[in-house]
C-alpha cells in the first residue's frame, strides 16, 4: 500500500531505508507508566547550553516540579525535581550522554508523590500573551525532545532581522525501533495540536505544517480529521526514508526548501518542532506542569517486553531495563535509536535525561571488521548533506584534517548513512567524529 | 540480570546494511556464468580450463602476496575480488590460448596491477583489463595473429559447432579470425542473430550479447552496478559509429549495430567500465567516465591499427579517474539552490 502510493510521498535526496526498522517490536503495544523509581539523578546539565546551578543542598525535602536547578544565561534550560523526595546528594555523575562526569542532583523519593505549589493549574490559554507563552516554556524548562535538547525558547525567540511563515512539525520519527512519537501522536492529538498553536501564537506565525512518514498512516488520517477545519495546518504524509525527521530534509519534503547544512530553519523562514516538545508545550502552557517526565521506548532483542515507559526523568535504566524484562545476555544498550543512538557502557549507573527518547537493547550486537574503500560511491549517494563520506573517510584516516576541513567535515551531521550503507564496513561516522574532535583541539591550540 | 556483562561500546550507527564486499563480488562472479556456460557452448571445454586455470592463480597470487605483505588472509581471499579478476582476464583472451598466458597473465593482474598499489581498493587500473594490455605486448601471436596456427594447442579440438559454408560453398573454418570486428579485406560478416548468440569467434566471454546482458541485468538489479555507466558507454559508441567517417571499406563499417554487438564492447560495458575501485565515484563522473570510454572506443575501432578499442579505452579512462573526481564533487546540500 506504500509503494503504490511512493511517487506521491513527500521526501528528500539522499537517506537510505534501513532494512531492520524494528519499529514492530512495541508500535502496537499500550504504553504504561513506569513505577516512579525510588531514586532518580538530575544532571544539571540536560540540555545543550550552559549548564544549570543547584539551588538545592544535601539533605533539602523538595516536591515534584520544584525547581532544584537553575538555568545559567539564556541558552541554558532549568531542571526541576522529578519524584518528591529529599536531595542525598549533589555529586559528578557519569553522564550518558556527554561521556563525562557532571553534577547531578540525587534525590531519594519520598512516599507521597504531589506537586510542587504553583505547578499544575489549569489555565486559561485562549487570552494569553505571546511572552506570556515563552516565559512558561523557559520556566518549565522545555528542550527538543526530539533528541537535540535544545532549549525551546530560545529557538522561540527570533532575531530581528529574521522572520518565520511556517512552523513545521516533525512527527516523522524516521529512527528506526523508535515509537515514542508514535504513541503519543495516537494518543494526544489534541494535546499536541494546542502546543503546535501557542508555539505559532508565541512566534506570531500563521502557518503550520505537519509532517508524517507513511508509516503511520492512522495518525495522519487522526490529525487530518481534527484539522478539517483549519487550512492553514497542512498534514502531508512523507516517505518512509532515514533521516527524514531530520531539519533540513523535513523542509526539504514539506517546503521544499534548502539551506546550508551549518545554517538553521531560521534561514528560509521556518521554525521545527518536535511533536513531544510540543505535546510539553502544551503541558507546561496549559497547566504550568514543568518538563519532569517523558516518553521513552524501551526496545530491541535484548527485552522481552519491549514497551513504551511513560518515565520520570533521571530514572536509572537499570529500573526500566526490569520493567521490559531484559536477557542475561545483552551486549550493548544504545540511547536513542540504532542509527544516532549513544552506547552506555555501565548498566548501573546509566539515567535517563530530557533528551533520552529511546533505550535500545541488543544481545548480538557486532563488531564489523571495516576494509579499504573500494569506491562503490553508495554513501555519497545516500548523504543528505551532499558530502563525500569516502573521501573524508580516507582522509581522516591519514590524519590530513585540514584536507577534511576543506571538504567540509564540519557540515556533517552524523546521520550514519554512510557507515550505513557501506559495503565495506567502513567506521565513517567514528572517523568524522574524531576528527571534528581533533580540529577542535587544534583551533583550542592556536 | 546481570551487572557485569561486557557492554559493547561503539561510535553510532549500530545497525548496517547487509550488503558487503563478498555479496557483491560473488555476485558479479554469479553474473559472469552465462557468458561462461555461452563460451564454453561456441569454442568447447578448453575455455573452462582456462577460466579455472585464471582464477586459481589469481586467489593463490592473492593469498601469496598478502602472506608478503603482512595482511590478513582468509578474509581478503574469501571475498571473491581475485576470482573476478581470474575470471575477467580469461574472458578476455582467445579459446585457442596456451595454459600459461592465463597464469602469466592472472599473476600479473593480482600481484602488479592490484596489489603493489595497495589492493583491493587501491588498483589504479582494473586489473582483468591491464593484465590483458601487459599479454598483448609479451605474447603478440597469441592475441592478436591468425588463431589458426595455434589451434595445436591446448585441446587441440577448437573448432566444432561454427563450421561455415562461404558463398564459394566451401567449407571455411570460422573461427579463424581474432574477432568480427577484423579490419583485413575478405572477412565475414555476421548475422545479428549470431552476433547476440555468440557463436562467432572472439574471445572466450565476449562474444555472446544474450549472456552478458543476462549477467548485466542482475548485478543492475541488485544495484550493484549502475545501469546508466553501460547505456552510454554502448549508446556513445553507437553515435560514433554513425557520425565518424569510415576509413575501411568492410559492409558493416558504419553499422553501429554491428559494431556494438561485435567485439567486447557488452563486456566491458557492463563488466569492467563497471568496476567500482578504478571507475569515478559520483554520477556525474560516471557518465562522463562512460562518454569518454565510447569516444575512445570508437576512435581505436576506427583509426588505430587494432580492430578493438574496448580495453584501451577503458585503461585509459580508468587513468583520467583521479581528474573527473576532482572535477565532479559532489555539491554541498543547500548549495544547489541559491533562493530562498
Amino acid at each position: 500500500m506504500i509503494t503504490l502510493a511512493k511517487s506521491k510521498l513527500k521526501t528528500f535526496i539522499g537517506g537510505i531505508h534501513p532494512r531492520d526498522d524494528g519499529k514492530v517490536l512495541t508500535r502496537s503495544k499500550q504504553e504504561v507508566s513506569a513505577p516512579l523509581p525510588k531514586t532518580v539523578y538530575l544532571f544539571m546539565s540536560q540540555h545543550i547550553g550552559a549548564p544549570c546551578k543547584p539551588i538545592v543542598k544535601k539533605g533539602d525535602i523538595v516536591k515534584k516540579g520544584q525547581l532544584i536547578g537553575e538555568s545559567q544565561g539564556f541558552v541554558s534550560a532549568n531542571v526541576h525535581a522529578s519524584i518528591s523526595g529529599k536531595v542525598i546528594e549533589i555529586v559528578p555523575w557519569p553522564h550518558p550522554v556527554a561521556g563525562i562526569r557532571l553534577p547531578a542532583v540525587i534525590i531519594e523519593r519520598a512516599e507521597e508523590d504531589s506537586w510542587v505549589e504553583g505547578a499544575d493549574a489549569d489555565s486559561d490559554t485562549d487570552r494569553i500573551s505571546p511572552d506570556e507563552i515563552k516565559q512558561r516554556i523557559q520556566s518549565a524548562g522545555i528542550v527538543g525532545l526530539g533528541g537535540a535538547t535544545f532549549p525551546t525558547h530560545v529557538k522561540l525567540t527570533l532575531p530581528k532581522d529574521k522572520s518565520i511563515d511556517t512552523v513545521v512539525m516533525n512527527g516523522a520519527e524516521c529512527e528506526p525501533y523508535l515509537t515514542c512519537d508514535y504513541r503519543l501522536m495516537l494518543h494526544k492529538p489534541h494535546e499536541i495540536i494546542q502546543g503546535l498553536k501557542l508555539v505559532m501564537k508565541c512566534i506570531g506565525c500563521k502557518k503550520a505544517h505537519i509532517g508524517i512518514e507513511a508509516d503511520k498512516k492512522d495518525v495522519y488520517t487522526l490529525f487530518k480529521n481534527i484539522l478539517s477545519n483549519e487550512p492553514h495546518i497542512k498534514v502531508d504524509l512523507m516517505e518512509v526514508k532515514y533521516p527524514q525527521g531530520a531539519e533540513h530534509q523535513l523542509i526539504k519534503a514539506l517546503l521544499n526548501r534548502e539551506f546550508k547544512p551549518t545554517q538553521l530553519p531560521l534561514e528560509v523562514g521556518a521554525i521545527v518542532i518536535n511533536v513531544g516538545t510540543a505535546f510539553a508545550i502544551y503541558e507546561a502552557v496549559k497547566f504550568k506542569r514543568p518538563l519532569i517526565q517523558r516518553m521513552i521506548t524501551v526496545t530491541g532483542n535484548g527485552v522481552e517486553r519491549p514497551q513504551n515507559f511513560l518515565a520520570r526523568l533521571g530514572t536509572p535504566i537499570k529500573q526500566l531495563l526490569e520493567e521490559a524484562k531484559v536477557t542475561t545476555d545483552i551486549n550493548k544498550i544504545i540511547f536513542g535509536g540504532p542509527m544516532m543512538g549513544i552506547t552506555q557502557g555501565n548498566i548501573d549507573t546509566a539515567v535517563t535525561i530530557k533528551g533520552t527518547g529511546g533505550i535500545l537493547v541488543l544481545r548480538d550486537a557486532q563488531r564489523w571488521e571495516s576494509h579499504a574503500c573500494i569506491r562503490c560511491g553508495r554513501c555519497i549517494d545516500s548523504c543528505p548533506y551532499g558530502l563525500n563520506p569516502s573521501e573524508l573517510s580516507i582522509q581522516i584516516e591519514a590524519k590530513e584534517f585540514n584536507l577534511a576541513l576543506e571538504n567540509n567535515v564540519m557540515e556533517c551531521k552524523e546521520c550514519g548513512c554512510c557507515s550505513y550503507i557501506c559495503p565495506a564496513k567502513r567506521p565513517i561516522v567514528h572517523l568524522i567524529k574524531f576528527a571534528k574532535a581533533e580540529i577542535a583541539k587544534q583551533k583550542a591550540k592556536v | 540480570m546481570q551487572s557485569n556483562n561486557a557492554l559493547l561500546v561503539s561510535a553510532s550507527p549500530h545497525i548496517r546494511d547487509i550488503e558487503s564486499i563478498p555479496r557483491i563480488m560473488w555476485a558479479v562472479v554469479l553474473s559472469l556464468i552465462p557468458a561462461g556456460i555461452a563460451g564454453v557452448f561456441t569454442f568447447g571445454y578448453y575455455c573452462l580450463y582456462i577460466v579455472f586455470l585464471s582464477s586459481i592463480t589469481a586467489v593463490i597470487t592473492e593469498v601469496f602476496i598478502l602472506l608478503l605483505r603482512k595482511q590478513p588472509i582468509v578474509s581478503a581471499a574469501k571475498d571473491g575480488s581475485a576470482v573476478v579478476t581470474g575470471i575477467l582476464l580469461a574472458y578476455t583472451l582467445p579459446p585457442s590460448v596456451p595454459w600459461y598466458v592465463p597464469v602469466v597473465g592472472s599473476f600479473f593482474a593480482i600481484a602488479i596491477v592490484k596489489h603493489t598499489f595497495g589492493g583491493l581498493g587501491n588498483n589504479i587500473w582494473n586489473p582483468a583489463l591491464a593484465a590483458r594490455a601487459f599479454l598483448q605486448v609479451a605474447y603478440p601471436a597469441v592475441i592478436n595473429s591468425d588463431w589458426r596456427v595455434l589451434t595445436q594447442h591446448g585441446m587441440g579440438k577448437l573448432v566444432h559447432n561454427i563450421a561455415k559454408v562461404d558463398a564459394g560453398g566451401k567449407l571455411v573454418d570460422a573461427v579463424t579470425r581474432a574477432t568480427p570486428l577484423a579490419k583485413e579485406a575478405g572477412v565475414e560478416t555476421y548475422h545479428f542473430s549470431q552476433l547476440l548468440i555468440g557463436n562467432i569467434p572472439g574471445c572466450i566471454g565476449e562474444t555472446s550479447v544474450i549472456a552478458l546482458l543476462l549477467g548485466g541485468a542482475y548485478l543492475i538489479y541488485k544495484r550493484y552496478i549502475n545501469w546508466y555507466v553501460p547505456v552510454y558507454y554502448i549508446a556513445t559508441v553507437f553515435i560514433m559509429v554513425l557520425i565518424l567517417p569510415p576509413r575501411i571499406a568492410t559492409p558493416w563499417a558504419n553499422n553501429p549495430f554491428y559494431h556494438i554487438f561485435a567485439g567486447g564492447l557488452f563486456l566491458g560495458a557492463f563488466f569492467m567500465a563497471t568496476d567500482m575501485v578504478t571507475t569515478p565515484l559520483t554520477k556525474r563522473g560516471l557518465v562522463l567516465f562512460a562518454v569518454g570510454t565510447g569516444v575512445l572506443t570508437a576512435l581505436i575501432r576506427f583509426y588505430s591499427g587494432y580492430p578493438e578499442g574496448v580495453c584501451y579505452s577503458i585503461l585509459l579512462m580508468n587513468t583520467a579517474t583521479p581528474l573527473i573526481d576532482r572535477f565532479t564533487k559532489p555539491q554541498l546540500y543547500g548549495d544547489r539552490i541559491k533562493k530562498v
